[in-house]
């Protein structure tokens, strides 16, 4: 079933992305794909890509609290704080975050409560930023829960040695725990750039306009079109963009079965 | 005097976090009460439950997708688990060669960008007449369900004790009782969280219905994204809620399964 619903959809595609509307062999709807979706790849990968680091960084700074908070009762707070839009699909984040972001949404009222802004001179986020927010609020919770677990199964003593040597936590963090879970780290945030990859809802709901993610342009080449030359040459290309995350991963995967 | 900073300090980043985390369903969560909201007030004007009647109401599109919505849900579980079951036991007690070459396949659909993969389908499914079917639907969110639901129920599997096993078949037991009266219940916690996850993320799945479903199939996710779009903040936001309430269910239901232990294992 995997087989059926996954090859051959898969080769279908590759074939597809690489025959020119006259039915050869040809780069052609790459060509025309790059002509008029080249920014939106490049609007893609920087997307993804900064959501991916801002995601790894507060995944390390929650685990890395969970596992060196000196106060249990903010340990706890946290711990039960992080972990809720871990299963939010999607689609409800982005609407969330569509009137959360807005111009007259809750983030932009707030501030201008606390009289940072004024509400009138603002436009709302929901651009390349709102996006970026809805990836990050939604993977973080996945990476941390990850990042953290394999973090607590860390053997303390190292780090009991480090405090004691008076190093403080942050250093702690960066150079004890951080090196010694990154095999997790790197997994987990490949998959997050994988997820993000693909998502189609989020693009659409939160920024319609121009530039915008390829997700979103395949969505529209098929729907609008017919167009499945050029869609699938954008998928093409978010398949290479995917394999060089997947391929880190399978690197990693690999290593972590010899040493295991 | 440092005592105090300490814990301002952590009240204020806990506080923000907690208005990252929470603003955005508070927000959602206004919306879905308030009758009357417009720029430049900060609150909605009228509050009421006009807009949950519109979709409780029997005749509503957003009514008949829910039950759509928990009908394909269904079907879906009971497709993945009875695959899942055989494939779980077979990989969870580490005889088949090539194991972890078969739960790295699985993952491999996982780790690729689904949109080209759900268009090309509904291209395949066009030409055979299963796009706009239950079936076709149902077919997408069972091959995306099927390798959460192998890689838990091999877990599950892996982690009940074999030697419970061996004695039941010492007292006289077939090998097929054994599975029945012993293993399976015993794997039991483990294969209830893989069908719930299964449910969950049928529930929630977009982008294959997106494709796969139209013209005749909505789901409830369509059905939230249509109204979202068109401006419908209010029907959006009871729609989102409805998806929502299940799955914070469940999070807070998994936790005892979501421990380092488990993922050890799945590992």
């Amino acid at each position: 079933m995997v087989l059926g619903l996954f090859a051959y959809p898969l080769l279908y595609s590759l074939l597809s992305a690489f025959t020119t509307p006259d039915g050869a062999f040809g780069l052609d709807n790459f060509v025309k794909t790059v002509e008029l979706y080249g920014t939106d790849v490049l609007f893609t990968i920087v997307i993804v890509a900064t959501s991916t680091v801002l995601i790894g960084i507060f995944s390390a700074l929650i685990g890395g609290y969970l596992v060196l908070g000196t106060q249990p009762a903010a340990v706890a707070a946290l711990k039960w704080l992080y972990r809720w839009p871990l299963f939010i699909p999607f689609i409800v984040a982005a609407q969330c975050m569509r009137t959360f972001l807005a111009k007259n949404g809750m983030l932009n009222n707030a501030l201008d409560m606390l009289g940072l802004v004024d509400v009138s001179n603002l436009s709302g986020l929901l651009d390349w930023r709102g996006i970026i927010v809805t990836f990050v609020w939604k993977e973080t919770p996945f990476v941390a829960l990850l990042v953290s677990g394999a973090m607590a199964a860390l053997d303390r003593a190292s780090i009991e040695a480090a405090r004691n040597l008076g190093a403080g936590s942050l250093r702690i963090l960066v150079e004890i725990l951080l090196p010694q879970i990154a095999g997790v780290m790197t997994v987990a945030l490949v998959l997050a750039f994988v997820t993000m990859l693909s998502v189609l809802s989020v693009p659409i709901m939160i920024s319609g306009g121009s530039p915008t993610m390829i997700t979103v342009d395949m969505a529209f080449r098929v729907n609008s079109y017919s167009d499945y030359g050029v869609a699938n040459a954008l998928g093409f290309i978010s398949y290479l963009i995917a394999g060089l995350a997947a391929w880190i991963y399978v690197r990693h995967n690999v290593a972590g079965q010899a040493a295991g | 005097m440092t005592l105090a900073l300490g814990w301002l300090w952590r009240a204020s980043v806990l506080g923000l976090l907690a208005f990252a985390v929470f603003g955005p369903l508070a927000n959602l969560l206004l919306w879905a009460f308030a009758i009357q909201w417009y720029y430049p007030h900060r609150l909605p004007l009228a509050y009421g439950f006009r807009y949950w009647g519109e979709v409780f109401k029997p005749t509503s599109d957003a009514f008949a997708s829910l039950s759509t919505s928990v009908l394909i849900a269904t079907i879906t579980v009971v497709v993945c688990l009875l695959l899942a079951i055989p494939a779980g036991y077979a990989l969870g007690r580490r005889r088949l060669p090539w194991r972890g070459f078969i739960l790295l396949t699985l993952l491999l659909p996982q780790a690729f960008p689904s949109v080209a993969i759900y268009f090309n389908i509904a291209r395949l499914f066009y030409k055979v007449g299963l796009n706009g079917t239950i079936a076709g639907v149902v077919l997408v969110h069972a091959a995306h369900g099927l390798v959460i639901a192998v890689w838990i129920a091999t877990a599950a599997f892996a982690a009940v004790d074999e030697e419970l096993e061996f004695a039941a078949r010492n007292l006289g037991a077939s090998a097929l009782r054994t599975a029945l009266t012993v293993t399976l219940p015993l794997a039991a916690p483990g294969l209830m969280a893989a069908a719930i996850f299964v449910f969950l993320e049928s529930l929630d799945e977009f982008t294959g219905t997106y494709f796969v479903g139209v013209p005749d199939v909505t789901t409830l996710p369509l059905i939230m994204f249509t109204a979202s779009l068109a401006g419908n903040y209010q029907i959006a936001a009871v729609t989102a809620l409805i998806l929502l309430v299940p799955s914070i269910a469940f999070m807070l239901l998994i936790e005892r399964f979501l421990n380092t232990e488990m993922l050890a294992k799945v590992g």
